[in-house]
């Protein structure tokens, strides 16, 4: 297959046609931060952390195609501004009690904003009204805490097919509804699937919260997308 | 020539900020050396009775006297530090922001599992007046720093301390970001 030539921020990379710049940008060893994004499912473009400038126009990097010849920017300090300022509003716009939450250390949010070096948001507190949902016998839904990224809607399925989470309502009203009887039918791996893939501790698998020390967690040590840049 | 003054306070904070400001170790000594400090529950001074240079601010505002300490602060410190979480954005304090304040009342004084007899919610003109809701600082009064973490690790705290001292910019390396 033709192989796509590209640069990013100034560095020559090489994509394979049909791979995003998203894609294109990892396999280079260069990360693009995103959040919405869960690599091997369709991508929303929903959350547009992933923002970077095609030949000079911004473009969600997770739903771009490469194409030959592409000038990509992303490492800029306009975009750098931009992708903090939304992650900022996420933390304004739900309620995140980063002290008290399972998914703290965990959870992709805030790792980008301690990547981001977020000290406080620049944006004012929302206190928007959220529920605590007990969904099933084996999950939590901390609708405080979701950022709508719409991940869990997209993989997690019964046996048959059907999705089991669901958008509903649209703009600021907008929740992500479950299916009572779907969710308690869930086993126990697609359970704990839905609380792994969701970025966010929104889905809490009852009865297993903090189990790993501080110190421990995923982003304690080392900022999100280091694995990819060190590569 | 004078050291720099220092003040703290604790606003709706649980004192855990103040015990990270001490788990600094035997740089406490040399902070001593370094600093002189005014008013704070550290040396119990009560009232201010001179300009202080840096002023460290635990806990977030959820009642008139909050307001008041704070603003005091805002006036006395030429440079005025929110100290952890729920100085920052409210912290566990703010669980309350989304319950009438009615509601919270009743179930803190009235339902609670251990409440026996006739008991009644406390309204004394002694008492400081509750906020409808629990502010971060930053609401209230200009914030000119900010250390997140619940609590902010003695080495932020250090590093921002010295950092102000010697008038430079934080260094903040990612394992000193944390916010619980
Ligand atoms: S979901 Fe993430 S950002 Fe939100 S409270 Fe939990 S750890 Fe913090
Ligand atoms: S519950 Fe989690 S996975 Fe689902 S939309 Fe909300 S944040 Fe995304
Ligand atoms: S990761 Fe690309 S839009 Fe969210």
């Amino acid at each position: 297959m033709a192989e796509i030539k590209l640069t990013i921020d100034g560095k020559p990379c090489t994509a394979r046609p049909g791979q995003t710049i998203l894609e294109a940008a990892k396999a280079s060893g260069i990360y693009i931060p995103a959040l919405c994004h869960y690599e091997g499912l369709k991508p929303s473009g929903s959350c547009r952390i992933c923002t970077v400038k095609v030949n000079g126009r911004p473009a969600a990097a997770c739903t771009q195609p490469v194409a030959e010849g592409l000038v990509v920017e992303t490492a800029t300090p306009e975009l750098e501004d931009m992708r903090r300022a939304l992650v900022e509003m996420l933390f304004v716009e739900g309620n995140h009690f980063c002290p008290s939450c399972e998914k703290s250390g965990n959870c992709e949010l805030q790792a980008l904003a301690y990547r981001f070096g977020m000290l406080v948001p620049r944006f004012p507190y929302q206190w928007s009204v959220r529920e605590i949902e007990s969904v099933s016998p084996r999950l939590l839904m901390e609708h405080n805490r979701c950022i709508q990224c719409r991940r869990c809607v997209e993989a997690i399925r019964t046996p048959d097919g059907r999705r089991v989470f669901a958008a509903q309502e649209r703009s600021g009203r907008l929740r992500i509804g479950v299916d009572p009887e779907l969710a308690a039918g869930l086993d126990e791996d697609t359970a704990r699937k839905a609380m792994a893939i969701c970025p966010v501790g929104a889905i809490l698998y009852k009865e297993v919260g903090f189990a790993v020390p501080i110190g421990r967690r995923k982003y304690d040590r080392s900022p999100i997308g280091s694995d990819i840049e060190t590569k | 020539m004078s050291k720099p003054v220092i003040a703290t306070a604790s606003l709706a904070g649980c004192f855990g900020c103040h015990m990270s400001l001490l788990d600094i170790d035997d740089r406490i000594l040399k902070l001593i050396e370094l600093v002189e400090f005014h008013k704070s529950p550290i040396d119990d001074i009560k009232t201010f009775t001179k300009p202080c240079d840096i002023g460290l601010i635990e806990g977030g505002c959820c009642n008139h006297e909050n307001v008041e300490v704070l603003r005091s602060f805002r006036k006395h410190c030429k440079t005025l530090v929110a100290v952890g979480e729920c100085a920052v954005m409210g912290g566990l304090p703010a669980l309350r922001n989304g319950i009438p304040i009615k509601d919270c009342l009743e179930e803190a004084y009235l339902r609670t599992p251990t409440t026996e007899g006739n008991t009644v919610i406390p309204n004394d003109e002694e008492l400081p007046v509750i906020l409808d809701k629990v502010y971060p600082c930053h609401e209230i009064v200009k914030v000119d720093a900010f250390l997140p973490g619940c609590p902010p690790s003695a080495d932020l705290i250090w590093e921002a301390l010295t950092a102000l001292l010697e008038g430079r910019p934080l260094k903040l390396t990612y394992d000193l970001i944390k916010y619980d």
